[in-house]
């Protein structure tokens, strides 16, 4: 019996990769934990993100409020902990939103071709002319500030770059025999752009996406930083060091610890993306 | 090389063309009533039909378009709702501060960024590889309005070396400058570093070497200029979120830059204000783009024949 070295599996790859980067698993366990505190954070934070604790406005960190208190007396690390549901929200809407619309006009850009391809593409290179920030600030001036909107815009804002991915993918694809061969045996456009196409396009859009978390989640709490998405009393991140700049005198912590989450979490998404990367797709590694 | 640029500068005009639609449609694609919106509820029929005719609502959508480019490129972008002031004037008030503020930071962001990618490519010490790129990714994952906070924390309150606002000229312009260019340093770091990464393993890098030239020269001489092309294409692209994160940055040092011009209109649904503003800062972006694009043909030949 000859003996066939069966190939290893992308999740057994990635797990055998994972044992040796520490970093890495220390980066996906703090996202779990994110996640974690995003769904039970009723049961987690010690207050109510909204209640004002009486006499207890501005109080540095102390065991009782560890993050301390805000100008109104709510307890910052509450607040922190439900901003983790808004923030997780954020990102995987903003990054869904881009995410299906852009491999949706990349797919219909590079496996049609001709003046489909060169009118999405005309549209996607005039999106890329305006950096991310400035598209969602245009996008947002239209749609009117609130956090809901704030998401739409640097959604949409972000649609450029994976079109562009899944186009290429789509292109380098399109000469290759099998899909030739699926075609002459008549599968149906939509049978080859699901069974082999899309496949094809995961590895190089989950990197994408990981690293596209972390630009998302700051560009979105930047707007909220502005006024111009999440408006108060939401617990936002973004829209509580807003507040927090009033107070930079008297209150270090207010200032401190929404920020110390928002790089926590896009570090975390950061580090993730980088190891991607590595893994799925050596040949865009920087 | 006057071909490629004289192609790459035609290229231009379907990308400005389609930055002024984009402007235009803003409006047009609101939703709901543009100017209810810009005016309220509560304005008179007579000030609502007057901003019509203005805005030329009252005509067919292509001649409104033409309409708007034709001013734009005479550089008439139409007058603030709110302040009554050509749109073109209040820009060129506040520019220059956004203007010195970018550059500042670009400049900031070449000075640290490019070092410490060339030192993390050639070191033969893993652990400074790791720290430089550490760094990085910190500098990466940082929100502007978060370490500027944290810098007018420490430098401006608790130790009162700099000031927080941009009363004081240049001393006012480190920390914003400083916190503007974080991410775009980052950025420059991982790019130099993979770019000399790949450049040292080419032929000519092994043949410096082995003719018994000094590491030193063999890095700076040889490597390192090919290793900028790719760097440069990058500091363009940087130039423009610099230009944009600027709105952010601006807002933390209460800076009167065009960001926050820009934010102040979006709030006010003062409408032209924010077209003009995205008009200039996107046909500034693409302009930064080409000059990078003829000084990459400049810099590396192979680029012109293609």
């Amino acid at each position: 019996m000859s003996t066939v070295v069966a190939p290893l599996r992308t999740r057994d790859l990635l797990l055998r990769r994972l044992r040796r980067r520490p970093v890495v698993a220390g980066a996906l366990a703090v996202l779990a934990a994110f996640v974690v505190l995003a769904v039970a954070a009723p049961a987690v934070a010690p207050y109510d993100p909204y209640t004002l604790i009486p006499g207890g406005t501005l109080r540095p960190p102390s065991l009782e409020n560890p993050f301390g208190t805000d100008e109104l007396g709510r307890d910052i690390a509450s607040r922190v902990i439900f901003g983790s549901r808004i923030s997780l929200q954020v990102g995987f809407i903003t990054v869904g939103i881009a995410l299906v619309a852009g491999t949706l006009v990349g797919l219909l850009a590079g496996y049609y071709g001709g003046r489909l391809d060169s009118a999405l593409m005309a549209v996607m290179e005039v999106l890329l002319a305006f950096p991310q920030i400035l598209l969602a600030l245009a996008i947002l001036a239209m749609l009117g500030p609130s956090l809901y909107n704030a998401m739409i815009a640097v959604g949409i804002s972000g649609i450029p770059v994976y079109a562009r991915t899944a186009r290429g993918v789509t292109l380098g694809l399109k000469g290759m025999d099998y899909l030739e061969a699926a075609r002459a045996l008549g599968a149906a456009d939509r049978r080859v752009v699901l069974r082999h196409v899309l496949p094809n396009m995961i590895p190089p859009i989950i990197v994408l996406a990981t690293a596209g978390m972390g630009i998302s989640l700051l560009v979105a709490a930047g707007l909220s930083y502005l006024g111009l998405g999440a408006q108060p009393p939401l617990p936002e991140w973004g829209a509580m060091l807003s507040e927090a700049r009033g107070y930079l005198r008297n209150a270090w912590w207010m200032a401190t610890f929404p920020g110390l989450a928002i790089m926590v979490l896009v570090l975390s998404f950061n580090i993730c993306g980088d190891w991607l990367r590595d893994v799925l797709d050596p040949r865009l590694r920087t | 090389m006057q071909a490629y640029l004289a192609r790459r500068v035609l290229l231009l005009v379907p990308t400005l063309l389609g930055v002024t639609l984009v402007t235009f449609l803003m409006l047009r694609l609101a939703p709901g009533d543009p100017v209810a919106i810009m005016l309220g509820e509560f304005a008179s029929g007579e000030r609502v039909r007057q901003l019509r005719e203005e805005l030329g609502l009252d005509r067919p959508v292509v001649v409104q378009y033409l309409r708007f480019a034709e001013r734009a490129v005479r550089g008439d972008l139409g007058t603030s709702i709110r302040s009554r002031r050509a749109v073109a004037d209040e820009i060129a008030d506040r520019f220059p501060s956004t203007l010195t503020l970018t550059v500042a930071a670009i400049t900031l962001a070449i000075c640290v960024g490019v070092p410490i990618g060339i030192v993390a490519a050639t070191t033969k010490r893993p652990s400074v590889d790791s720290a430089a790129m550490a760094f990085a990714l910190l500098g990466l994952s940082m929100p502007t309005f978060w370490s500027g906070l944290l810098l007018i924390l420490l430098f401006s309150l608790r130790l009162g070396w700099l000031p927080i606002s941009e009363a004081e000229g240049v001393r006012g312009l480190v920390l914003p400058a400083v916190a503007l260019a974080a991410p775009a340093s980052a950025v420059l770091a991982r790019i130099t570093r993979s770019s000399m990464l790949e450049v040292l393993r080419h032929e000519y890098v092994r043949t410096a070497r082995s003719k018994g030239l000094a590491e030193r020269l063999v890095v700076y001489r040889h490597a390192l200029r090919n290793a900028l092309i790719p760097v440069l294409t990058i500091v363009g692209l940087q130039f423009g979120s610099q230009l944009a994160g600027a709105v952010i940055v601006e807002s933390v040092f209460a800076r009167p830059g065009l960001g926050r011009l820009a934010v102040s209109a979006i709030l006010a649904r003062d409408f032209p204000m924010v077209q003009g503003i995205v008009l200039v800062v996107a046909c500034m972006y693409v302009f930064v783009n080409l000059m990078v694009d003829a000084a990459y043909a400049a810099l590396d030949p192979r680029i012109r024949y293609r």
